[in-house]
């Protein structure tokens, strides 16, 4: 398998500098500096419990930062008031791990929430036509009208990811979109983040600790050690190394 | 104790400012309605006719005693508006849609469909609190008037078996001995007792954690809150319309 490569304009969409949280006594991030430019896909790559997704939560706003700053679109994150906030969530999209889809709702109504309540001057015919037409992106129109507990895990990831591609963000932000999934459901959700920058033209965070999903998708790779990015380059690049903190992630993935 | 309490102030803050403020949620409140109020109706209708018999066969012999079991229409219909109504209704739609509005939001929370929301920049207080809480505070009063009117068909029922009043006699008597302080009384309480039960519960489900066992306990926390302090609610009310009767 082939590492990735597109055209990445060097504008930077995400700047993250110094920054620090912790819960309690245990100090997740010491100091994270990072940026993500536009059209780029960054991968996230790191063990458990090192703060992968508690990175990603801070800067949609979902948790605010001890120390530090997180910069997205220009905008730094914990210094806007909530009505901004809202306004720039609209451009940053975030796939949940668990997919966190509203179950008490078909697949088309957990499309509409976000867009009826976003762009209120929509017809219906109009709402309908955009669901339709994201469902079919992700390949899965003919679950319409269908509940999420009907939906297989990979289903789930897609209708996810349509979800929220359907406020057409310029940022996309995915938690572990290929936890809990066999490979061949990962290999296809790995084309659907690659068609989904190439399609929408977004710029991709994605949080993984699945080797293949990282070759596959990421321009760039970046590995939290110990609270901070310590590696940060190609995949072959932050693989290059005798760090026994990285290597054993390489052989479990690829030797084992 | 304090802390919970701030936050509970401040969770009611913030019902007042997003519940008044464009955009409404119409069509959430209108579903909300409906699931709270009418899906309460059948066990509601229940409990208010089986209280309605069960009131007047006990107070039967207490009034024979004094040859007054003419007065027990009026008994019925002031016990019944005042207290019994109110109570009933509000300890019941404590057990179940304080359950349900807990359970429903934990369980939200935990999978992180509340997060979701929120990073679809939507706000899911509005969309589930305020909605929730005004669906509380409007049904409960209504289910509370329903209560008593399916109370005194009880009543009827029990007294016309029994002494062989007529229906018309009976509401007659009934309505005659309530006064329009009862009507206010009762419409204020269950006004009060219905945002108790949406904010208890709204608050024990939307800011509930660790996982299934949150889920459990903010359900739980829901009913036992609610309704203990629906009972302190009822004294303090007691008191309060009392000063108006003397």
């Amino acid at each position: 398998m082939v590492s990735k490569t597109t055209d990445i304009d060097r504008e930077k969409v995400i700047e993250i500098k110094g920054l620090h949280k912790s819960f309690g006594d245990y100090q997740v991030l010491r100091g994270v500096d990072l940026d993500l430019y536009k059209r780029e896909n960054l991968v996230v790559l790191g063990k458990s419990g090192t703060g992968k997704s508690v990175l990603i939560k801070i800067i949609v706003g979902l948790l605010t930062p001890d120390a530090g700053e997180v910069k997205v679109l220009g905008r730094i994150v914990d210094q806007i008031s909530y009505r901004e906030l809202l306004e720039l969530r609209l451009k940053v999209g975030f796939s949940f791990q668990n997919s966190a889809l509203y179950d008490s709702m078909t697949v088309r109504e957990n499309l509409e929430f976000p867009l009826v309540r976003n762009q209120r001057r929509l017809t219906r015919g109009e709402v309908n036509s955009a669901v339709e037409e994201m469902l079919d992106a992700v390949g899965l129109l003919q679950t319409i009208n269908q509940m999420p507990s009907e939906l297989s895990g990979g289903q789930r990831k897609r209708i996810g990811i349509a979800r929220t591609l359907i406020l057409r963000p310029e940022i996309m932000l995915y938690d572990e979109p290929t936890a809990g999934l066999d490979p061949i459901t990962c290999l296809e959700i790995n084309s659907l983040i690659n068609e989904v920058q190439e399609r929408f033209h977004t710029s991709s965070i994605i949080i993984t600790h699945d080797l293949t999903c990282a070759k596959a998708v990421g321009d760039r790779v970046a590995m939290l050690l110990d609270g901070r990015f310590e590696r940060q380059g190609t995949f072959e690049e932050v693989f290059a190394t005798d760090d026994q903190r990285v290597k054993p992630f390489y052989d479990y993935n690829f030797i084992q | 104790m304090f802390i919970t309490l701030s936050d509970v102030f401040q969770f009611m803050g913030r019902f007042f400012k997003e519940a008044f403020m464009p955009p409404y949620e119409g069509r959430e409140l209108l579903k909300q309605c409906y699931d709270i109020g009418y899906k309460s109706l059948a066990l509601i209708s229940l409990t208010g006719f089986i209280t309605g018999i069960v009131f007047t066969k006990q107070s039967r012999p207490s009034l024979a005693e004094f040859g007054a079991t003419s007065w027990l229409p009026s008994l019925v219909g002031i016990a019944l508006l005042r207290t019994l109504a109110p109570l009933l209704t509000s300890l019941i739609a404590a057990g179940k849609v304080g359950s349900s509005i807990g359970a429903e939001l934990g369980s939200m929370r935990v999978t992180e469909q509340i997060d979701a929301m929120e990073v679809s920049a939507t706000n899911p207080f509005k969309f589930l609190v305020s909605t929730r809480v005004m669906a509380c505070t409007i049904t409960i009063p209504i289910l509370t008037f329903y209560t008593a009117l399916v109370g005194m068909l009880g009543a009827l029922l029990n007294v016309a078996m029994s002494e062989g009043t007529s229906a018309r006699l009976f509401f007659q008597a009934s309505l005659e001995s309530i006064t329009f302080l009862d009507i206010t009384a009762s419409t204020i309480k269950a006004v009060l007792f219905g945002f108790t039960i949406g904010v208890v519960g709204c608050y024990q489900g939307y800011y509930s954690s660790k996982g299934t066992e949150g889920v459990g306990k903010a359900a739980n926390s829901s009913v036992v809150i609610g309704m203990f302090l629906i009972f302190i609610e009822e004294v303090v009310s007691v008191q309060f319309f009392g000063l108006f009767r003397t």
